[in-house]
């Protein structure tokens, strides 16, 4: 498998945008492992992040292909050492067995996470984090009884005065 | 601002653009815009089916320069154009598509003749839209031929649903119109045309490659300046043909699966590659691998071309015209090394090929139906060609002397193009002969157009080079697969020149090169339409050919 790269870019807020990128994602051959969405502050642009599979050759040309659409306003590959990249999960773990309730809480506890809803037998909890803490949490939550798992896909932000 | 109706800002818009040729098929959800037309003064060319509209508004675009326009309705009428885009995007031909749809309303009703246009041909054209409102017209329609005509030339498609025909509205004409994420204009970045000339001046064997981004940029005066200047020899893609005319000593040819005997050599042994306007498509590289030793500059107006299917070593983004004429200047100041060795070479690898084209057997072959025509047409005469057998003897065989003279679906290798792209190009031309060399399969796809041919007063001529048979996949049957041929057989159905009298225009079938000399010369002088079927060899091979996956200089050059 090809190395994970991360790229953000800024397309038009409207209609069928989110089509025609994925389309070219998909016609071109690339492997998108994780895409988020949302509007800017001028919500006539929208912010994507993807995460793709892509060497560095390909990657280039991803790139390139993007600047060539006509609804894609700016592009940028980003530096892992000089982004900071989150992701969130919701978890809906089944507690019905009170040790394995106590130890969804120990777990949710330690990566930091919230529990949104409780009730006899289950939790439902949000944890945040960079798409690898998300991995481990999963991991370790596993044992316990994942019986519903809802991932977001990284997002991203460069640090300091970087920016798309 | 005036109020009018969607139909009517079209047909204002379509004015604006310098609009003067519609191809098209009507129908239903395009009706508002026919009754618009009604009043205009713009020529409706009426095809017999939207694939021909497309590739007659793709031939109409490839041999003006210009944008070629094409219209059809919703559903059926939309997908039948479906082929003719994607034939001209790849070629990167500035086509201009108009739809009818079903009324916003019933979009996603499955409604009758309701398509998702949009979402079939996103992947296969530049850039497309749908028009929401009547409001939106006067936009949607400079956007579309201002997208289709810059940058790297491509198709663009209107989705246009009924009611935004008939709304009717205050209309705003825009004078420009700008995109945040589409800035067409690339000047090249000064310091890579340094480095460029750096490196061709120091290249001991430098050769260009010249693709259809040399036609498209109108920049073949600066190739031919550069290639002299430099010693270089020309090598040309299928879409480069014509960037330099046949017979200059520097012109070599095009090099790939059906290149010359010296391009294909000359590419793979060159020390400096300069490829200008080409996408390095797997039928010009060969294994890709294999495909040269050289180092490559690559120029392009489109950086998505850069690393996709050949790497680099230098990438010069920009107008080839621009680019080329900035190495020139660059040129002028270094001092060039003697090229005495290469041109030797050169001579060497041609005069091997003189030998090979001496041991061609007796009988009317296709390169001497090629080299006849070639006499008797006017320079700037326009052949288009069908795919397959006929398509590569033309490139092969058939001399060009100016650009926009030689046209060929290329990219998508259509077969059926050349037909209707004849008959477009004679509505853009219609002083100057329109030749399609033809073979039988191929015009069997869209022979309907004759109707059209003859209708409109459009009277080209097609040359049917007659194997009755799907001559080129034969040819891989025969070379690769041990002769098991496999439905390529056409049979004797249909007679060409009895069907042609039905359409009502003129069917000849000479039986030798003096009766096909004749047969040319009615062509041109003819008012209507010539089908002229030239009975050749089924067994007749194009060489030479590299096999599929080699080499270049895997050439074949026999059976």
């Amino acid at each position: 498998m090809a190395p994970l790269s991360t790229i953000a870019f800024i397309v038009e807020n409207r209609p069928g945008v989110l089509f025609k990128v994925s389309n070219m994602f998909r016609r071109r051959g690339y492997n998108i492992e994780s895409i988020s969405v949302g509007p800017l502050m001028d919500r006539s642009l929208a912010r994507m992040t993807v995460t793709v599979e892509a060497d560095r050759r390909a990657l280039r040309n991803l790139i390139e292909q993007l600047r060539g659409m006509v609804e894609v306003v700016r592009v940028k590959p980003l530096d892992p050492r000089r982004t900071v990249v989150r992701e969130m999960a919701l978890v809906k773990l089944n507690t019905s067995d009170p040790m394995a309730r106590e130890e969804a809480l120990r777990l949710v506890n330690s990566h930091h996470g919230l529990i949104l809803d409780i009730d006899e037998d289950y939790i439902v909890a949000e944890i945040t984090g960079s798409p690898g803490e998300i991995d481990s949490f999963l991991q370790e939550a596993e044992p316990i009884g994942i019986v519903e798992l809802s991932r977001t896909g990284a997002t991203a932000l460069e640090k300091g005065e970087l920016k798309l | 601002m005036a109020e009018m109706s969607g139909a009517e800002a079209f047909v204002k818009a379509l004015k604006r653009e310098g609009v003067e040729t519609l191809f098209g098929v009507p129908g239903g959800a395009i009706i508002p815009i026919c009754d618009a037309l009604y009043d205009a003064d713009i020529r409706f060319v009426l095809a017999r089916h939207e694939q021909g509209a497309a590739h007659m508004a793709d031939g109409y675009a490839r041999a003006s320069g210009g944008v070629g326009v094409c219209l059809a309705t919703s559903g059926p009428g939309a997908t039948n154009l479906v082929t003719g885009i994607a034939t001209a995007n790849i070629d990167s031909s500035p086509v201009v598509a108009f739809t009818g749809q079903v009324p916003t309303s019933m979009i996603g009703a499955d409604a009758f003749q309701e398509v998702d246009i949009i979402g079939v041909t996103a992947s296969i054209m530049k850039y497309n839209i749908q028009v929401r409102r009547a409001g939106e017209i006067p936009h949607a329609v400079k956007a579309a031929f201002y997208i289709a005509s810059t940058g790297r030339r491509g198709v663009v498609l209107v989705d246009l649903p009924k009611d935004a025909q008939t709304g009717v509205e205050e209309m705003e004409f825009p004078e420009h119109i700008e995109f945040k994420g589409y800035s067409p204009n690339v000047e090249p970045n000064p310091r890579e045309l340094d480095r460029a000339a750096t490196l061709l001046a120091k290249a001991e064997k430098p050769i260009i490659l010249a693709g259809g981004g040399v036609v498209a940029s109108d920049a073949c005066g600066e190739l031919l300046k550069l290639a002299e200047l430099l010693m270089a020899p020309v090598a040309t893609t299928l879409m480069g043909k014509g960037a330099i005319p046949s017979g200059h000593p520097l012109h070599i040819g095009m090099c790939g699966m059906h290149g010359t005997w010296e391009a294909n050599h000359l590419v793979s042994e060159a020390d400096i590659l300069l490829a200008v306007g080409s996408r390095f498509s797997d039928r010009t590289t060969g294994r890709v691998e294999e495909f040269t030793e050289a180092r490559i500059i690559h120029i392009d107006i489109d950086p998505s071309e850069f690393d996709k299917n050949v790497e680099a070593s230098l990438r010069v983004r920009g107008d080839a015209k621009l680019a080329l004429r900035g190495i020139i200047e660059r040129l002028r100041q270094i001092s060039r090394r003697g090229r005495e060795g290469w041109m030797r070479r050169l001579e060497e690898l041609r005069e091997q090929r003189r030998i090979e084209e001496e041991e061609r057997g007796e009988g009317v072959k296709p390169p001497d139906l090629m080299k006849t025509l070639r006499r008797l047409l006017p320079k700037e005469s326009i052949v288009t060609t069908e795919v397959g057998q006929c398509q590569m003897w033309a490139a092969l065989h058939f001399d060009v002397y100016a650009p926009r003279t030689f046209l060929s679906s290329g990219g998508l290798g259509t077969m059926g193009w050349g037909f209707p792209a004849a008959i477009g190009a004679k509505a853009a031309k219609p002083q100057v002969p329109v030749v399609d060399i033809a073979g039988d399969g191929s015009f069997g796809m869209t022979e309907n157009n004759l109707a059209t041919a003859v209708e409109e007063g459009l009277p080209v001529i097609v040359i049917i080079l007659n194997n009755r048979v799907l001559g080129m996949v034969a040819q891989w049957q025969r070379l690769f697969y041990g002769r098991r041929y496999f439905g390529v057989h056409l049979g004797s159905s249909p007679d060409f020149v009895r069907l042609a009298e039905a359409y009502g225009a003129v069917g000849v079938r000479p039986g030798s090169l003096e009766e096909f000399e004749e047969a040319v010369r009615m062509g041109i002088e003819s008012e209507v339409a010539t089908v002229i079927d030239v009975p050749i060899d089924p067994e007749e091979n194009v060489f030479p050919m590299v096999p599929p996956g080699r080499g270049l200089r895997e050439i074949l050059v026999e059976d």
